[in-house]
């Protein structure tokens, strides 16, 4: 069975990028890049990937399918990589049971983003992931997970993500769940990502 | 995702391939305890070796089918795990929960 076979009716929306350019003085944007900070140093960050979805089952296959490939071109070493997919795929299954109480056809914004920076002479390169939906209001506080000592099921999505990502962090935004995750290339495969020179 | 049956002697074989995600999972864990629950097999051994993905939803069907058999006092048995789904199950602690063989010869013998 092909993986259209698969998806059938179920629509994405995909907005590929690779804009931006080169930060001077401090601005805040410059065409479709724009600056962000981890709180320690100031990224650029570039649209890689922009996925309008709708809340069902069937498309996070091919929601893998896209950000495995874009963690690819950030060479990310392909356990990395897994990580950062299933991180996604997580949050998004996390969105269509809980935030939409598994109902069909619910839009879902997800957006990948390369972050770079110099730093310590080095050059930092990483993935944002930021995942937008208009369910149910997310509580933080109640998101931990089950003990992994015990055995049960369920629980187990935030924690893959926490183990994955370096990154995650809730928020609501105009009336929307926002979830951003970062995971940063690991020093060895920097220099060869692009922008990574 | 795909899910075949094999029987030797009074054994099930579930072979399974594809990505075991919250679209699919539902039907593994229909076919997992079907054999375990409803069947009342004495052994079930889940072949991933063509599982590309699996998900935590997937990980819960197969915590779910091993309290299953452990109840009926009958075993659920995995093999032939590639390095993604290693990775799940060490991420979520069940690597030595599980019965866990790398191939389908160590997983009958045992």
């Amino acid at each position: 069975m092909s993986l259209a076979d698969q998806v059938g009716q179920t629509q994405i929306l995909l907005v590929f990028g690779f804009f931006g350019g080169k930060v001077r003085g401090g601005r805040k944007s410059i065409k479709h890049g724009r600056n962000i900070s981890c709180g320690k140093c100031a990224f650029h960050s570039e649209l890689l990937l922009k996925l309008q979805m709708e809340s069902n089952p069937k498309a996070l296959a091919l929601v893998r399918a896209a950000v495995e490939r874009a963690a690819e071109v950030l060479n990310f070493q392909e356990q990395e990589s897994r990580g950062i997919v299933r991180s996604v795929d997580e949050a998004l299954a996390n969105i269509i049971r809980h935030a939409y109480g598994g109902k069909a056809g619910c839009p879902i914004e997800v957006t990948c983003r390369h972050l770079h920076s110099t730093r310590d002479g080095g050059c930092v390169n990483g993935i944002e992931v930021v995942l937008r939906d208009s369910g149910v209001r997310a509580d933080p506080a109640k998101m931990k997970g089950r003990p992994l000592n015990e055995i049960r099921p369920g629980g187990l999505g935030l924690h893959f993500m926490r183990q994955c990502m370096d990154e995650v962090e809730f928020s609501r935004k105009k009336g929307k769940n926002q979830l951003r995750m970062v995971k940063y290339v690991a020093p060895a495969a920097t220099a060869a990502a692009p922008g990574g020179e | 995702m795909q899910i075949a049956a094999r029987f030797i002697k009074e054994w099930t074989i579930l072979d399974v391939s594809g990505d075991i995600d919250l679209s699919h999972s539902p039907a593994m864990r229909k076919a997992l305890l079907g054999e375990i629950k409803e069947k009342h097999t004495p052994r079930v051994f889940l072949n991933l070796k063509n599982v590309r993905y699996i998900d935590s939803s997937g990980i819960a069907s197969l915590v779910e089918g091993l309290k299953a058999s452990r109840d009926l006092g009958s075993r659920l048995i995995l093999y032939g795990m590639n390095n993604s789904v290693r990775e799940v199950m060490q991420l979520s602690r069940l690597q030595k929960i599980f019965e866990i063989y790398d191939d389908e010869e160590q997983a009958l013998g045992s």
